[in-house]
């Protein structure tokens, strides 16, 4: 498939390269949305496609107006300070309680690990609807409805199962013997941990880490219930700009997110590679 | 076998410090065991109480239906002697209803059960409240005027508390000693008041009066033997036509009916309404057709799903294809293209679409542009099934594709090779060796993406319009703007079961433990 035999008859080379277009298009309808909002973005009016002077490439028709006005204006500044609150507070406590469950799951011993295994990963699983509808219910009882611990705690539960996933698979590949080797030289279990484990999987830690901030980061079902005026976040400004007056300033902030997630997914990408490397499994 | 340990000492074999090595080994183990569970404990009582709880609570509100029963007490135990259903109940029901709208009211509970009614039958809900302003206002205050009239007494606080205080007496009279208790709360916990400087409310000497004419009184009080003698001349009204004077729904049979159906603890009430179904006098039947639209709601969330699913399919196997047949390192340089829709926000896809398929949109310019369509007739691509449909595919299309790949990548290009080498064309060797081959990435994308697909909410909010909703659109609005929770909670109930069901399938088929991320 990578290359063309030289025999490949002509209903193979027509098929050969009518297949690379057909997947040409397909990477098009997959990257171009978010690539033309890029330019958009820049746009000096507040029109949601490309003016003239735009396609003429007239510097006048560019603008930084958007980024500008989300920088100063309230409206913007107060969710992207909830976001900043949030997102953090809830990957620390995801990352703290699934890192030590993954680590307990990874035992070779462990009763009702199925079960176990399936409520950890169930946030994964129900529709953020159906998790939106019941802690809406459950918080409002308890009086954690509307208040920023809740909208924490709602985001923290939905970042566990990348957690744990992330980590027993960096786990599967830990070597054992290494543990008991310091063990032998009289390390405790406290210190073998920090010395030896942690730094062996802080890759999958990290990236872990990173799947549950950007599930907090982008997260809007949940917070939109759970959550109330106070603690407005970056995409439920977004959503209510989107549903109601939609103005271009969501343009700007949209860049702003896919230059952050671009971030994301090279950090991501680096710590696998490197933690495939440090356990011998490709050679990266 | 042969048994080669016969010169060792018959007996458990036993470790080093004596013990038999199989408890020895069990003790071992659950040391590791309960190290283990150690670990995991923290996080198994966090996400019990931060998700398994509530989704608990949820399932617990789509059968739950206390309030009818708890705000309308009498009410429901007088309908137990309700016998023809066909007509309005007697009298007792009403006097019920009568005390238990005041004590409502008083409360400010009235409208909550109203509005919880109103969702069976339209126009409960501002019966209740009219009811809730016309209860105090009924005739019973002629029952007041004539005992007090009877003896100066009964208008004395403390001539109750020392009625009240009496055991027999409250056996005695026991509508009269609910009454009066009833009346003692409302004074302390809704108005605040001392019941000592209150007037005694009509409905207690109502009740008194009901007690009194039906089973008279044989005790040796004076005042109240005095009394008893004395009601069979007294002026009455009938309670039901004080109902009837305040609105002639309140003997519409049907009314008490919904009451009555309504009455039990728990209800079976919000799943048949999710299926179009009700709970009437005759049993289950179907909803009136104009209020029909959960089973075509279901019914299009599914429609849709599986497009979207079969449209990622159709888009996802040549890219994973072409993916897991590419040299690794041009591959890993497209692989980003797919990585990296998968992790730019939701929110950030969905206003991509948004603005690109509007109709004053970039795809509209471009076919205008292009002559396809003309500037009049742009296409209507978003706020319809269309737009959720397009959207909904590309932000799950990286869903599909990640486990094709994984499963594409473990296909051995040997075999279509040598399927190729014993005179097979090329499609003979794809459709007959290798897709057999990754159906299995098949089966799991395609759940992957329905699972996903079935309970989406925030896109088909934002570009589907009114006929590119979803389920879960109408979950939203029942829990935030209809405010019926327990339809919502029954709906959502519902979902779950579905997608617990494919989820199970996909662990048949996949196994949790192979969800790859990344």
């Amino acid at each position: 498939m990578s290359s063309l035999p030289p025999y490949a008859s002509t209903g193979q080379k027509v098929w050969f390269y009518s297949f690379r277009v057909i997947c040409g298009l397909i990477f098009f309808f997959l990257i171009a949305p978010i690539i033309t909002i890029i330019p958009l973005s820049f746009n000096a009016e507040d029109f949601f496609t490309f003016t003239p002077g735009m396609l003429a490439l007239d510097p006048d028709a560019y603008g930084l107006d958007h980024y500008r006005d989300f920088f100063t204006n309230p409206d913007w500044q107060q969710p992207l300070w909830n976001s900043v609150r949030i997102a953090p507070m809830a990957t620390l406590l995801s990352v703290a309680f699934g890192t030590l469950a993954a680590i307990g799951l990874s035992q070779s011993h462990v009763p009702f690990k199925g079960a176990i295994m399936a409520i950890l990963i169930s946030p994964m699983i129900v529709p953020l609807i159906i998790s939106a509808a019941g802690m809406y219910f459950f918080y409002s009882r308890i009086g954690l409805q509307g208040t920023y611990l809740g909208v924490v705690l709602a985001h923290a539960a939905l970042g566990i199962p990348f957690v744990i996933i992330t980590v027993t698979a960096t786990l599967v590949g830990f070597d054992k013997s290494l543990t008991r080797a310091s063990a032998s030289l009289g390390a405790d279990p406290v210190t073998t941990f920090f010395k030896v484990q942690m730094p062996l999987i802080l890759p999958g830690v990290i990236s872990g880490g990173l799947f549950a901030f950007i599930t907090s980061f982008d997260e809007v079902v949940v917070v939109l219930f759970v959550g109330s005026a106070g603690q407005k976040t970056l995409p439920w400004q977004m959503f209510i700009g989107l549903r109601e007056q939609i103005s271009p300033t969501i343009l700007a902030v949209a860049t702003i997110l896919v230059v952050i997630s671009i971030a994301l997914l090279t950090t991501v990408e680096l710590l696998r590679r490197r933690s495939e490397r440090l356990r011998g499994m490709s050679p990266g | 076998m042969t048994d080669n340990t016969a010169d060792t000492p018959a007996g458990p074999v036993l470790a080093a410090d004596g013990r038999p090595l199989k408890a020895s080994l069990n003790r071992a183990l659950r040391a590791q065991k309960i190290r283990a569970l150690l670990l995991i404990a923290p996080l198994l009582l966090f996400i019990l109480i931060t998700f398994i709880l509530p989704i608990a609570d949820m399932l617990f509100r789509s059968v739950e239906n206390q309030i009818v029963r708890e705000t309308l007490p009498r009410t429901v135990a007088a309908m137990e002697e309700w016998e023809n259903h066909d007509e309005a109940p007697g009298e007792d029901v009403y006097a019920g209803l009568y005390i238990d709208l005041f004590e409502a009211a008083e409360f400010r509970r009235h409208t909550r059960v109203g509005s919880r009614l109103n969702y069976e039958m339209t126009g409960i809900s501002s019966l209740f409240r009219q009811a809730g302003r016309g209860v105090g206002r009924f005739d019973t205050d002629i029952y007041t005027d004539q005992f007090t009239d009877l003896d100066a007494a009964w208008a004395d606080y403390a001539t109750w508390t020392g009625l009240m205080g009496d055991s027999a007496i409250r056996a005695a009279l026991p509508e009269t000693a609910a009454a009066f208790d009833t009346w003692v709360r409302i004074t302390i916990e809704a108005n605040e008041d001392d019941p000592a400087e209150e007037n005694i409310e009509d409905f207690v000497f109502f009740s008194l009066y009901r007690d009194l004419a039906g089973s008279g009184y044989s005790g040796s009080n004076a005042l109240l033997s005095a009394a008893a003698d004395a009601v069979g001349g007294f002026d009455s009204i009938s309670i039901r036509d004080q109902f009837e004077d305040l609105d002639e729904d309140w003997l519409n049979p049907e009314l008490m009916e919904t009451i009555w159906v309504y009455s039990p603890s728990y209800t079976p009430g919000y799943f048949l309404t999710a299926i179009d179904m009700q709970l009437s006098a005759d049993g289950i039947t179907a909803q009136p057709e104009d209020r029909q639209i959960y089973v075509t709601l279901f019914g299009r969330t599914l429609f849709m799903s599986l497009v979207i699913m079969g449209s990622c399919v159709l888009l996802g196997y040549p890219i994973a294809f072409l993916l897991a047949n590419l040299p690794m390192r041009v591959s890993n340089i497209l692989m980003i293209l797919v990585l990296l829709p998968f992790w730019t926000s939701l929110l950030v896809r969905t206003s991509a679409w948004k603005v690109l398929l509007q109709q004053q949109g970039v795809i509209n310019d471009i076919l205008v542009w292009v002559g396809l369509v003309a500037d009049d007739a742009r296409l209507q691509l978003i706020n319809n099934q269309t737009g959720t449909i397009i959207a909904m595919t590309h932000i799950l299309l990286p869903f599909m594709i990640l486990p094709l790949y994984s499963v594409m990548q473990t296909i051995p290009p040997s075999y279509v090779r040598a399927a190729k080498s014993l005179g097979a064309t090329d499609w003979t060797a794809f459709w007959r060796v290798y897709f057999p081959q990754s159906i299995p990435g098949i089966g799991a994308g395609c759940i992957l993406v329905f699972i996903l697909a079935i309970g989406y909410y925030i896109t088909p909010e934002l570009v589907g319009g009114r006929t590119g909703t979803f389920i879960s659109n109408r979950i939203a609005y029942h829990i935030s703007s209809s405010l019926n929770w327990g339809l919502a909670a029954a709906l959502g109930s519902i979902l779950l079961g579905v997608v617990l069901i494919l989820y199970w399938i996909y662990d048949r088929i996949v196994g949790i433990d192979n969800v790859k991320l990344g």
